[in-house]
Protein backbone atom coordinates (compact mmCIF):
# COMPACT_ATOMS: atom_id res chain seq x y z
CA UNK A 1 0.00 0.00 0.00
CA UNK A 2 1.02 3.58 -0.65
CA UNK A 3 2.84 6.02 1.82
CA UNK A 4 1.40 8.90 3.25
CA UNK A 5 2.10 11.84 1.08
CA UNK A 6 2.85 15.37 3.00
CA UNK A 7 -0.83 16.23 1.53
CA UNK A 8 -2.31 12.81 3.79
CA UNK A 9 -0.25 14.12 6.92
CA UNK A 10 -2.06 17.52 6.50
CA UNK A 11 -5.70 16.28 6.14
CA UNK A 12 -5.03 14.18 8.63
CA UNK A 13 -3.68 16.62 11.34
CA UNK A 14 -5.94 19.10 10.76
CA UNK A 15 -9.04 16.90 10.85
CA UNK A 16 -7.46 15.32 13.97
CA UNK A 17 -7.52 18.70 15.49
CA UNK A 18 -11.20 19.30 14.59
CA UNK A 19 -12.48 15.88 16.13
CA UNK A 20 -9.71 15.09 18.83
CA UNK A 21 -11.96 17.14 21.33
CA UNK A 22 -14.56 13.73 20.84
CA UNK A 23 -11.83 11.34 20.85
CA UNK A 24 -13.60 9.49 23.91
CA UNK A 25 -16.49 9.90 22.10
CA UNK A 26 -15.65 8.77 18.95
CA UNK A 27 -13.03 5.85 20.85
CA UNK A 28 -16.34 4.11 22.89
CA UNK A 29 -18.71 4.25 19.92
CA UNK A 30 -16.43 2.62 17.66
CA UNK A 31 -15.62 0.00 20.22
CA UNK A 32 -19.11 -0.67 21.35
CA UNK A 33 -20.08 -0.64 17.36
CA UNK A 34 -17.32 -3.26 16.75
CA UNK A 35 -18.38 -5.73 19.08
CA UNK A 36 -22.17 -5.54 17.68
CA UNK A 37 -21.49 -5.91 14.23
CA UNK A 38 -18.14 -8.19 14.28
CA UNK A 39 -19.11 -10.41 17.02
CA UNK A 40 -16.06 -12.89 16.96
CA UNK A 41 -14.25 -9.60 17.90
CA UNK A 42 -15.42 -10.14 21.34
CA UNK A 43 -13.45 -12.86 21.70
CA UNK A 44 -10.49 -11.13 22.63
CA UNK A 45 -12.87 -9.59 25.67
CA UNK A 46 -13.88 -12.48 27.53
CA UNK A 47 -12.33 -11.49 30.34
CA UNK A 48 -14.51 -8.35 30.69
CA UNK A 49 -18.07 -9.27 32.85
CA UNK A 50 -19.59 -7.11 30.33
CA UNK A 51 -19.46 -6.59 26.36
CA UNK A 52 -22.80 -4.31 26.13
CA UNK A 53 -22.41 -0.67 24.55
CA UNK A 54 -22.45 1.34 27.34
CA UNK A 55 -20.66 -0.97 30.09
CA UNK A 56 -17.76 0.90 31.89
CA UNK A 57 -14.97 -1.50 30.59
CA UNK A 58 -16.23 -1.43 26.69
CA UNK A 59 -15.84 2.62 27.27
CA UNK A 60 -12.65 2.62 29.33
CA UNK A 61 -11.41 0.79 26.19
CA UNK A 62 -13.03 2.38 23.60
CA UNK A 63 -10.76 5.79 25.40
CA UNK A 64 -7.72 3.32 25.26
CA UNK A 65 -7.89 3.21 21.67
CA UNK A 66 -8.85 6.55 20.71
CA UNK A 67 -5.83 8.17 23.20
CA UNK A 68 -3.60 5.17 20.40
CA UNK A 69 -4.99 6.85 17.30
CA UNK A 70 -4.29 10.17 18.76
CA UNK A 71 -0.60 9.68 19.63
CA UNK A 72 0.01 7.99 16.27
CA UNK A 73 -1.42 11.61 14.69
CA UNK A 74 1.44 12.89 16.77
CA UNK A 75 4.09 10.09 15.32
CA UNK A 76 3.16 10.62 11.97
CA UNK A 77 5.96 11.53 10.11
CA UNK A 78 7.39 7.60 11.28
CA UNK A 79 4.71 5.63 12.82
CA UNK A 80 7.39 2.72 12.48
CA UNK A 81 9.84 4.33 15.60
CA UNK A 82 6.84 5.47 17.02
CA UNK A 83 4.75 2.94 17.49
CA UNK A 84 7.15 0.60 18.06
CA UNK A 85 5.88 -0.26 21.89
CA UNK A 86 2.56 -0.27 21.01
CA UNK A 87 3.56 -2.89 18.55
CA UNK A 88 5.36 -5.19 20.63
CA UNK A 89 2.60 -4.87 23.13
CA UNK A 90 -0.06 -5.88 20.36
CA UNK A 91 2.24 -8.77 19.04
CA UNK A 92 3.64 -10.06 22.66
CA UNK A 93 1.00 -9.96 24.92
CA UNK A 94 -2.18 -9.24 23.25
CA UNK A 95 -1.84 -10.81 20.20
CA UNK A 96 -4.36 -8.85 18.10
CA UNK A 97 -5.03 -10.72 14.74
CA UNK A 98 -4.01 -8.04 12.58
CA UNK A 99 -7.13 -8.52 10.63
CA UNK A 100 -8.91 -6.92 13.21
CA UNK A 101 -7.29 -3.92 12.56
CA UNK A 102 -9.28 -3.13 9.48
CA UNK A 103 -12.57 -3.76 11.33
CA UNK A 104 -11.74 -1.56 14.13
CA UNK A 105 -11.10 1.03 11.32
CA UNK A 106 -13.74 1.01 9.42
CA UNK A 107 -15.69 1.35 12.40
CA UNK A 108 -14.09 4.73 13.29
CA UNK A 109 -14.64 5.62 9.89
CA UNK A 110 -18.41 4.89 10.46
CA UNK A 111 -18.14 7.19 13.78
CA UNK A 112 -16.65 9.76 12.24
CA UNK A 113 -19.32 9.99 9.34
CA UNK A 114 -21.89 10.00 11.89
CA UNK A 115 -20.07 12.68 14.00
CA UNK A 116 -18.70 14.91 11.60
CA UNK A 117 -20.91 14.27 8.09
CA UNK A 118 -19.84 18.06 6.86
CA UNK A 119 -16.16 17.59 7.81
CA UNK A 120 -15.51 13.62 6.32
CA UNK A 121 -15.52 14.41 2.91
CA UNK A 122 -13.95 12.17 0.16
CA UNK A 123 -10.98 13.48 0.68
CA UNK A 124 -10.53 13.94 4.62
CA UNK A 125 -12.15 10.03 4.21
CA UNK A 126 -9.17 8.76 1.98
CA UNK A 127 -6.46 10.55 3.90
CA UNK A 128 -7.83 8.74 6.93
CA UNK A 129 -8.43 5.18 5.77
CA UNK A 130 -4.78 5.46 4.31
CA UNK A 131 -3.54 6.68 8.08
CA UNK A 132 -5.17 4.33 9.95
CA UNK A 133 -4.25 1.15 7.20
CA UNK A 134 -0.20 3.13 7.56
CA UNK A 135 -0.95 2.94 11.48
CA UNK A 136 -1.81 -0.88 11.54
CA UNK A 137 0.91 -1.52 9.31
CA UNK A 138 3.38 0.12 12.66
CA UNK A 139 0.99 -2.20 15.03
CA UNK A 140 1.76 -5.20 12.90
CA UNK A 141 5.47 -4.73 12.84
CA UNK A 142 6.65 -7.11 15.22
CA UNK A 143 4.49 -9.69 15.05
CA UNK A 144 6.95 -11.94 12.91
CA UNK B 1 -30.98 -19.78 2.91
CA UNK B 2 -29.81 -16.79 4.71
CA UNK B 3 -31.73 -16.29 8.02
CA UNK B 4 -33.13 -12.49 8.42
CA UNK B 5 -34.57 -11.74 12.04
CA UNK B 6 -37.56 -9.31 11.98
CA UNK B 7 -35.28 -6.51 13.16
CA UNK B 8 -33.17 -7.16 10.32
CA UNK B 9 -35.87 -7.13 7.46
CA UNK B 10 -38.10 -4.24 9.31
CA UNK B 11 -34.41 -2.27 9.37
CA UNK B 12 -33.31 -3.00 5.81
CA UNK B 13 -36.69 -1.88 4.83
CA UNK B 14 -36.43 1.26 6.58
CA UNK B 15 -33.55 2.34 5.67
CA UNK B 16 -34.22 2.78 1.69
CA UNK B 17 -37.48 3.80 2.39
CA UNK B 18 -35.53 7.08 3.70
CA UNK B 19 -32.68 7.29 1.45
CA UNK B 20 -32.53 9.94 -1.29
CA UNK B 21 -31.62 7.86 -4.20
CA UNK B 22 -30.45 10.55 -5.98
CA UNK B 23 -27.73 11.84 -3.31
CA UNK B 24 -26.59 8.13 -1.40
CA UNK B 25 -26.45 6.73 -5.50
CA UNK B 26 -23.70 9.77 -6.13
CA UNK B 27 -21.83 10.49 -3.26
CA UNK B 28 -21.21 6.38 -2.76
CA UNK B 29 -19.82 6.68 -5.95
CA UNK B 30 -17.87 9.11 -5.98
CA UNK B 31 -16.75 8.41 -2.25
CA UNK B 32 -15.39 5.24 -3.86
CA UNK B 33 -13.39 6.47 -6.57
CA UNK B 34 -11.73 8.92 -4.14
CA UNK B 35 -11.07 6.80 -1.74
CA UNK B 36 -10.33 3.66 -3.79
CA UNK B 37 -8.89 5.57 -7.18
CA UNK B 38 -7.96 1.69 -8.63
CA UNK B 39 -11.79 1.78 -8.73
CA UNK B 40 -11.87 4.19 -11.68
CA UNK B 41 -10.42 1.68 -13.98
CA UNK B 42 -14.07 0.33 -14.92
CA UNK B 43 -14.99 3.82 -16.15
CA UNK B 44 -12.12 5.10 -18.27
CA UNK B 45 -14.95 6.74 -20.53
CA UNK B 46 -16.57 8.41 -17.77
CA UNK B 47 -14.38 12.04 -18.52
CA UNK B 48 -12.94 13.98 -15.99
CA UNK B 49 -12.11 11.37 -12.71
CA UNK B 50 -8.64 13.68 -12.16
CA UNK B 51 -9.02 14.85 -8.39
CA UNK B 52 -11.72 14.84 -5.50
CA UNK B 53 -13.69 17.60 -6.59
CA UNK B 54 -14.21 16.62 -10.17
CA UNK B 55 -15.42 12.75 -9.63
CA UNK B 56 -17.74 14.48 -7.33
CA UNK B 57 -19.18 17.06 -9.67
CA UNK B 58 -19.05 14.47 -13.08
CA UNK B 59 -22.43 14.18 -14.12
CA UNK B 60 -22.02 10.65 -15.30
CA UNK B 61 -20.70 9.30 -12.25
CA UNK B 62 -23.75 10.50 -10.41
CA UNK B 63 -25.98 8.83 -12.66
CA UNK B 64 -24.27 5.77 -12.06
CA UNK B 65 -24.16 6.15 -9.32
CA UNK B 66 -28.09 6.33 -8.06
CA UNK B 67 -28.17 3.63 -11.08
CA UNK B 68 -26.22 1.15 -8.88
CA UNK B 69 -27.84 2.06 -5.52
CA UNK B 70 -31.25 1.29 -7.54
CA UNK B 71 -29.42 -2.13 -7.99
CA UNK B 72 -29.89 -2.41 -4.67
CA UNK B 73 -33.53 -2.49 -4.80
CA UNK B 74 -34.15 -6.21 -6.37
CA UNK B 75 -32.72 -7.87 -3.41
CA UNK B 76 -34.72 -5.38 -1.15
CA UNK B 77 -37.78 -6.37 -2.37
CA UNK B 78 -36.45 -10.43 -2.29
CA UNK B 79 -34.34 -10.44 0.89
CA UNK B 80 -35.11 -14.43 1.10
CA UNK B 81 -33.59 -14.95 -2.29
CA UNK B 82 -30.70 -12.58 -2.90
CA UNK B 83 -29.06 -15.28 -4.45
CA UNK B 84 -31.25 -16.13 -7.25
CA UNK B 85 -32.09 -12.34 -7.95
CA UNK B 86 -28.27 -11.58 -8.82
CA UNK B 87 -27.60 -14.48 -10.77
CA UNK B 88 -27.90 -12.53 -13.99
CA UNK B 89 -26.08 -9.53 -12.73
CA UNK B 90 -23.40 -11.68 -11.15
CA UNK B 91 -22.93 -13.16 -14.55
CA UNK B 92 -23.02 -9.38 -16.11
CA UNK B 93 -20.09 -8.12 -13.66
CA UNK B 94 -18.06 -10.88 -13.90
CA UNK B 95 -18.10 -11.53 -18.09
CA UNK B 96 -18.91 -8.24 -19.35
CA UNK B 97 -17.99 -5.77 -17.49
CA UNK B 98 -14.88 -7.79 -15.93
CA UNK B 99 -14.92 -6.46 -12.00
CA UNK B 100 -12.87 -8.09 -9.77
CA UNK B 101 -15.25 -8.44 -6.97
CA UNK B 102 -13.00 -7.56 -4.36
CA UNK B 103 -14.06 -4.26 -5.33
CA UNK B 104 -18.03 -4.80 -4.48
CA UNK B 105 -16.64 -4.85 -0.82
CA UNK B 106 -14.85 -1.16 -1.52
CA UNK B 107 -18.34 -0.15 -2.31
CA UNK B 108 -20.50 -1.42 0.38
CA UNK B 109 -17.98 0.01 2.61
CA UNK B 110 -18.32 3.40 1.35
CA UNK B 111 -22.43 2.74 0.92
CA UNK B 112 -22.49 2.39 4.86
CA UNK B 113 -20.38 5.83 5.50
CA UNK B 114 -22.50 7.59 3.65
CA UNK B 115 -25.52 6.12 4.69
CA UNK B 116 -24.31 6.69 8.20
CA UNK B 117 -23.47 10.35 7.83
CA UNK B 118 -27.04 10.82 6.31
CA UNK B 119 -28.68 8.78 9.15
CA UNK B 120 -26.37 10.11 11.95
CA UNK B 121 -27.66 8.96 15.62
CA UNK B 122 -30.33 6.70 14.32
CA UNK B 123 -26.85 4.37 12.62
CA UNK B 124 -26.81 2.67 15.85
CA UNK B 125 -24.60 -0.50 16.13
CA UNK B 126 -27.38 -2.54 15.25
CA UNK B 127 -29.05 -1.00 12.17
CA UNK B 128 -25.43 -0.96 11.32
CA UNK B 129 -25.01 -4.97 11.64
CA UNK B 130 -28.20 -5.48 9.67
CA UNK B 131 -27.30 -3.31 7.05
CA UNK B 132 -23.52 -4.58 6.69
CA UNK B 133 -25.18 -8.27 6.56
CA UNK B 134 -27.45 -7.82 3.63
CA UNK B 135 -24.93 -6.33 1.86
CA UNK B 136 -22.37 -9.05 2.71
CA UNK B 137 -25.18 -11.61 1.46
CA UNK B 138 -25.24 -9.16 -1.75
CA UNK B 139 -22.00 -8.89 -2.33
CA UNK B 140 -21.27 -12.65 -1.91
CA UNK B 141 -24.19 -13.41 -4.51
CA UNK B 142 -22.59 -11.00 -7.58
CA UNK B 143 -19.81 -12.97 -6.82
CA UNK B 144 -21.18 -16.09 -7.25
CA UNK B 145 -21.19 -16.57 -10.86
CA UNK B 146 -17.50 -15.92 -11.47
CA UNK B 147 -15.43 -18.61 -12.52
Amino acid sequence: MTSLTPKDKDTVRSFWAKVSGKAEDIGMDALARMLIVYPQTKTYFAHWKDLSPGSAPVKKHGITVMNGVGFAVEKIDDLKAGLLSLSELHAFTLRVDPANFKIISHNILVVLAIMFPNEFTPQVHVSMDKFLAALALALAEKYR
Amino acid sequence: MVEWTDFERATIQDIFSKIDYDIVGPATLARCLVVYPWCQRYFGNFGNLYNAAAISSNPMVAKHGTIILHGLDRAVKNMDDIKNTYAELSVLHSEKLHVDPDNFKLLTDCLTIVVAGQMGKGFTGEVQAAFQKFLAVVVSSLGRQYH
